[in-house]
């Protein structure tokens, strides 16, 4: 976490050219793998990654089925060719962390309840990757989540902050979480107000803490707000408002 | 219900994803609405509504979860000595006691049940009894319902199967006119069309699966009828001389009274 050299210049632009406040951009396609129940692309900067889900469905193997509420099961991979050098496909220690916290991350949105005894799969697939992609894979998978028609509390959008330059700055890419001093991604639920996920790497001052956390949520109600307007475009075309009826 | 049924201009409707608020106040949640605080939230992407028994979200998207009283069409997958397993398309597995088919002397060690009901073979039942902490029951128990001789097997997603019913029954009628088949559809998104010959068959099914493709277009019952080549009544050219409404609006009021017909279970 050393920094070797200015990751912000004298204009206040970083590597990418971004201000500091500023998302790198991001599209969201719902509904890509016909497959699935629910699906969603992402492109989070230069972040490709597919999620799909299946479920509710029945639990095999069977004894993991739990009586009162829905097993959530999610798989976060990176293919292969997602990385400059070749990417071991067998789920590596970090796969499988990022596994865990993005089922955790999902779990608060979800109501399990509603499905006794079944299985929601989440798979999320990498297919290029730019630093921040388990915040990227959380938001494609909600959104999945959502067109799967499973019942949920919220959306939940994800988006990272991190230390540049001793900078706080939003949404930090692959050079910046490598050699910048911070990186606090955190998943949040708009409506709810609550925060589903939250990890840091790097050292921040209580101030700076503060600091990255607003500024991350912040990110996250920009996500969201890319997240809904995917969904009411495969929904409901252009039309956003129904107009009432005489 | 119809006596109770809103004017039109009481019923609010909006288009909701989850967690989006759908009012605020004292109304009672119906299905797919959870409330916190003062605010019902919708759970589901669709169509929000509210009327003066509470407000509810029609959703366009998810499998199918049992329902009592649905009816449904299921595959033999298994027996037990006292019940079949059906699969109804759904994340539970449905139960067919098979006192309920031989009667309440059924003996296991009389009765053979494979004669009655292979494993394979497709029925058609209603649902008896689901609470969730039990797979589904059902019942053969009624006119009409039971094994499904023959037939070309179709599967939809069973949040259209409002709409490839239609108004009053107005969309399957026109497809089973037009191309001489008989169209059965389960709830859960099974649909089995029989017809007297192949090509009436496949027209049905390139109809029914138009249908599920483009449910939430506008004129959807003109395309399927040119699909099918019916000469268009004038009567039917009505609603086309309306004042120019947005078409997907249309659309969607439409689907959300064809949801309310099936409720009320005037097809099926």
């Amino acid at each position: 976490m050393t920094q070797t050299r200015n990751l912000i210049d004298e204009n206040g632009k970083r590597t990418d050219g971004r201000t500091i406040d500023e998302l790198r951009p991001v599209k969201i396609k719902v509904g890509v793998v016909k497959n699935a129940d629910g699906s969603a692309f992402i492109e989070f900067g230069r972040n490709k990654i597919l999620a799909a889900v299946y479920g509710p469905r029945e639990v095999h193997p069977k004894h993991m089925a739990l009586p009162d509420r829905c097993v959530l099961r999610c798989r976060y991979h990176m293919s292969p060719f997602s990385t400059d050098t070749r990417k071991n496909p067998a789920p590596s220690r970090r796969e499988i962390e990022i596994s865990k916290v993005m089922r955790e991350a999902l779990e608060p949105a979800l109501i399990l309840e509603d499905y006794p005894r079944a299985a929601i799969d989440v798979f999320v697939e990498v297919l290029q990757s730019d630093g921040g992609s388990r915040c990227a894979g959380i938001t494609a998978a909600s959104v999945a989540l959502a067109d799967a028609g499973i019942n949920m509390r919220d959306i939940v959008a994800a988006c990272a902050a991190g230390k540049v330059d001793d900078k706080v700055v939003l949404d930090i890419n692959d050079t910046e979480d490598k050699e910048g001093g911070a990186d606090m991604p955190v998943a949040y639920m708009p409506h709810l107000d609550q925060v589903t996920l939250m990890q840091l790497d790097g050292v921040l001052t209580p101030e700076q803490f503060s600091e990255c956390l607003d500024k991350a949520i912040k990110g996250c109600r920009m996500v969201y707000e890319i997240q809904k307007q995917a969904l009411m475009q495969k929904y409901f075309g252009n039309e956003l408002e129904l107009k009432e009826e005489q | 219900m119809d006596g109770e049924q809103l004017p039109m201009q009481e019923i609010r409707r909006k288009y909701v994803i989850p967690g989006d608020k759908i009012i605020e106040g004292n109304f009672r949640p119906l299905s797919n609405v959870i409330r916190s605080g003062n605010m019902l939230i919708a759970t589901r992407i669709g169509i929000a509504e509210v009327g003066r028994d509470g407000a509810k979200v029609i959703p366009l998207s998810g499998v199918y979860i049992p329902r009592v009283n649905d009816l449904v069409i299921g595959k033999i997958i298994d027996h037990s000595s006292l019940s079949w397993e059906v699969d109804i398309n759904s994340c539970f597995s449905a139960h067919l006691p098979a006192q309920d088919v031989f009667g309440r002397d059924f003996s296991p060690a009389r009765d053979d049940m494979s004669k009655h009901l292979a494993i394979g073979d497709m029925i058609t039942a209603r649902i008896l009894a689901f609470d969730r902490t039990r797979d589904p029951m059902l019942t053969l128990q009624e006119k009409d319902l039971g094994k499904i001789p023959r037939g070309e097997l179709l599967k939809i997603s069973a949040t259209r199967v409002p709409r490839l019913i239609g108004k009053r029954g107005s969309m399957i009628q026109t497809i089973e006119q037009a191309t001489q088949t008989r169209v059965l559809i389960g709830q859960n998104g099974i649909v089995v069309v029989t017809g007297r010959n192949s090509e009436g068959t496949k027209l049905a099914v390139r109809a029914i699966r138009m249908v599920e493709e483009e449910a939430h277009t506008a004129n959807l019952t003109q395309k399927i009828r040119a699909l099918l080549n019916v000469p268009e009544t004038t009567q039917e050219q009505a609603p086309n001389t309306a004042p120019p409404k947005s078409q997907e609006v249309e659309t969607a009021i439409e689907e959300v009274e064809e949801e309310l017909e099936v409720e009320k279970g005037e097809k099926l």
